[in-house]
């Protein structure tokens, strides 16, 4: 009898096709726009974080002004000097290291190929407080460091616009104003949270930077790596101590210069990734009810023509439940099929629209679960419930329906 | 099938040939409750023999269609004793009404209804579907009906697709198909011209006499009525007056 009920099924799917199209096209819909919207706020979520964990933890970061902008008028905060960063790794409890940077642009040039970049100078503490490893060569040693060498570790982006495929470390290029000796390579890292290549760097010991391109003694920015033992918000109000001082800021008057935790970034944009996940799955979670409602209707559209054809049936001999079990058959089937398009829809979606919002491509199984699941639910209940009342008619009272 | 699930009154009814197919003693049957309560059987008593062919006849609202409903298990009376084949029919369950039809009825409708976008050949395969019949046998067997009905050309056509006497007669290849002992018709030519319900009727006596079925039709027509052995008038919810050993071919006069 199942393969009976089964054939009968198929049958009367293939047979009202627009009534069967209608009814997957709620559920197709529905799915689809619930598995690639949580979808994608996964994604944006899980990019928001692997960018951010790129910083590092348990990291502080110091900056001349009151945030990431300039500020609103006024002459631009000076910035710190190099006792600042000696002041603050000896003066503050719970610092590790700190690896100050002075950048500058210029353009790097080899063998006649041209290259723009960024000139980080820095300390060898800054690849330790914000591990950054080398796929190739070594990191300066102390001395070099002391002495402002112009050795280099270069970003990928920069080997592969100047040395294509070949050999950079023991290579020599020229760069600004200087030739200098390329001594490694660092690992690729992508693009940075806020745009900008991580990768178009040019590495140096921070005294070459400030000797031959920036031509002072100023540093730029701050990187304070935190003992794990230690609160960073406590670290941070030490700092902060220490600098107002240093700077001469009197009582009562705004920083001049800014401390930033990435940890509590991460957080906060972390939290605001997911909430924002949420309403989205909220809006798609609606879709997928209005699809359910469209369901319902094309189902009480065609619950008289299928009161009549349970009629028909049960008149000619068949017991109410195979009726019912039809029914049921069709119901799953409609609706299974229909939350199979919709899941490989929002794969496809996904797929394209990933590389578009630079976040990576990420099948979460259970949104899909839950979202077939529920499917297959609103197939049956809709489908079938209708069908059972009709099939607790007398037959005679389901053939006169009208 | 169905005497395994009727049971008790399957076991001790070994029918004598005198018995009637059918027996309806003092069924009554009340639509709605209370104020609104309409008696539209008041006690019918009616035997019918196997191999009969019986019009039902009788005014609009005398309860014709009620007793064809109950006569096909379709319907269940409020009250009274419905005996086919000796089996006590208002003692038996949904399910068992609805196997008791399968093997032992068919049925055609003034409305036709066919399944819609459904072949001629496969309306008339269904009740076999139901049956367990296997696809083989399902199409020869719907074949051979289509063909007794005059349709074989026709076995892929849509009731879309087919003039109302067609349907009429790819609704009775379907009710006989199974070969049952009994063909209940209610209106059979209702919905058709009088050309198209002769050429039924000839085609409900030539099943009556060659396959020998039993065949009850309701009709208010006269002209359909004179195809029929056995006439039973109706009015009130009550049978009149029977004529018994109707000569086939005489218009039945009307009182
Ligand atoms: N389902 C129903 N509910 C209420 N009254 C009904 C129903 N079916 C029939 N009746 C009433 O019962 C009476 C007999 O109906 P019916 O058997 O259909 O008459 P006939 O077929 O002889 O014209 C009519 O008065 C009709 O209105
Ligand atoms: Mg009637």
């Amino acid at each position: 009898m199942g393969g009976t009920i089964l054939l009968l099924a198929l049958r009367s799917i293939a047979r009202h096709k627009l009534r069967s199209f209608l009814t997957i096209l709620g559920i197709i819909i529905g799915v689809g726009a619930v598995v690639t919207m949580v979808t994608l706020g996964k994604a944006t979520t899980a990019a928001v974080q692997s960018q951010i964990s790129a910083l590092g933890t348990n990291i502080l970061q110091i900056r001349p002004g009151q945030g990431f902008g300039r500020g609103g008028g006024g002459p631009r905060p000076p910035d710190f000097k190099p006792a600042d960063v000696t002041a603050i790794a000896n003066q503050v409890a719970g610092v590790t290291a700190v690896a100050p940077q002075a950048q500058a642009t210029a353009t790097a040039i080899y063998e006649g190929a041209n290259w723009s970049t960024t000139v980080n100078g820095t300390t060898d503490a800054s690849f330790t407080v914000q591990p950054w490893p080398l796929v190739a060569g070594r990191r300066w040693t102390p001395a070099e460091e002391q002495a402002g060498k112009a050795v280099c570790i270069i970003g990928n982006t920069v080997r592969q616009n100047l040395f294509r495929g070949g050999q950079a470390v023991g290579q020599r290029f020229r760069i600004g104003p200087i030739s200098c000796d390329i001594i490694g390579v660092l690992s690729t890292r992508g693009q940075a949270g806020f745009g900008g290549d991580q990768d178009d760097v040019v590495a140096m010991p921070i005294k070459a930077v400030q000797r031959r391109f920036t031509g002072n003694r100023d540093v730029r920015l701050m990187l304070v790596g935190v003992d794990q033992a230690y609160s960073t918000a406590a670290v941070q109000a030490s700092i902060q101590d220490l600098l107002r001082e240093r700077r001469n800021i009197t009582q009562g008057k705004d920083d001049d210069f800014f401390i930033f935790d990435t940890k509590q970034i991460s957080d906060t944009l972390t939290g605001t990734t997911t909430l924002l996940t949420r309403i989205v799955a909220a809006v798609a979670a609606i879709s997928l009810v209005v699809g359910g409602i469209g369901i319902m209707n094309i189902m009480l559209v065609s619950v008289t023509e299928r009161t009549r054809e349970i009629g028909i049936r049960l008149a000619i001999g068949a017991v109410a439940r195979e009726v019912l079990m039809q029914f049921l058959v069709e119901a799953v089937a409609l609706s299974c099929l229909g939350g199979l398009i919709g899941l490989v829809i929002a794969q496809l979606v996904i797929l394209a629209i990933t590389p578009l919002m630079q976040v990576p491509f990420l099948f979460d199984p259970q949104i899909n679960v839950i979202a077939f699941a529920t499917s297959a639910i609103i197939g049956v209940v809709f489908g079938y419930f209708p069908a059972r009342r009709a099939a607790s008619l007398n037959p005679i009272d389901a053939l006169r329906h009208e | 099938m169905l005497a395994a699930r009727a049971g008790a009154g399957q076991g001790r009814a070994v029918a004598s040939s005198a018995d009637p197919l059918i027996r309806l003693r003092n069924v009554t049957k009340a639509y709605g409750s209370g104020a609104t309560q309409f008696q539209a059987l008041k006690g019918v008593d009616l035997d019918i023999q196997a191999g009969d062919f019986v019009a039902v006849m009788g005014p609009s609202g005398s309860g014709k269609s009620t007793t064809m409903n109950i006569l096909g298990c379709l319907d269940v009376p409020t009250a009274g004793e419905f005996l086919f084949k000796g089996v006590h029919i208002e003692r038996l369950d949904r399910d068992q009404r609805a196997l008791l039809r399968r093997k032992y009825l068919g049925f055609v409708f003034q409305g036709f209804n066919l399944l819609a976008r459904t072949s001629a050949l496969e309306n008339v395969e269904l009740p076999l579907l139901y049956r367990g019949d296997e696809k083989k046998a399902r199409r020869a067997l719907a074949m051979g009906a289509l063909e007794k009905v005059g349709l074989d050309q026709w076995w892929d056509h849509t009731p879309g697709e087919l003039s109302g006497g067609q349907q009429q007669r790819v609704a009775i290849a379907r009710a006989i198909v199974t070969q049952p002992d009994v063909l209940l018709a209610d209106e059979p030519t209702g919905n058709l011209d009088s050309e198209r319900s002769v050429e039924i009727m000839e085609l409900l006596t030539d099943l009556n006499r060659a396959s020998n079925i039993t065949v009850l039709m309701v009709t208010h027509e006269p002209d359909m009525a004179a195809f029929a052995r056995t006439v039973v008038h109706f009015k009130d919810g009550l049978v009149e007056r029977i004529e018994r050993g109707h000569q086939q071919g005489v218009v039945p006069e009307m009182r």
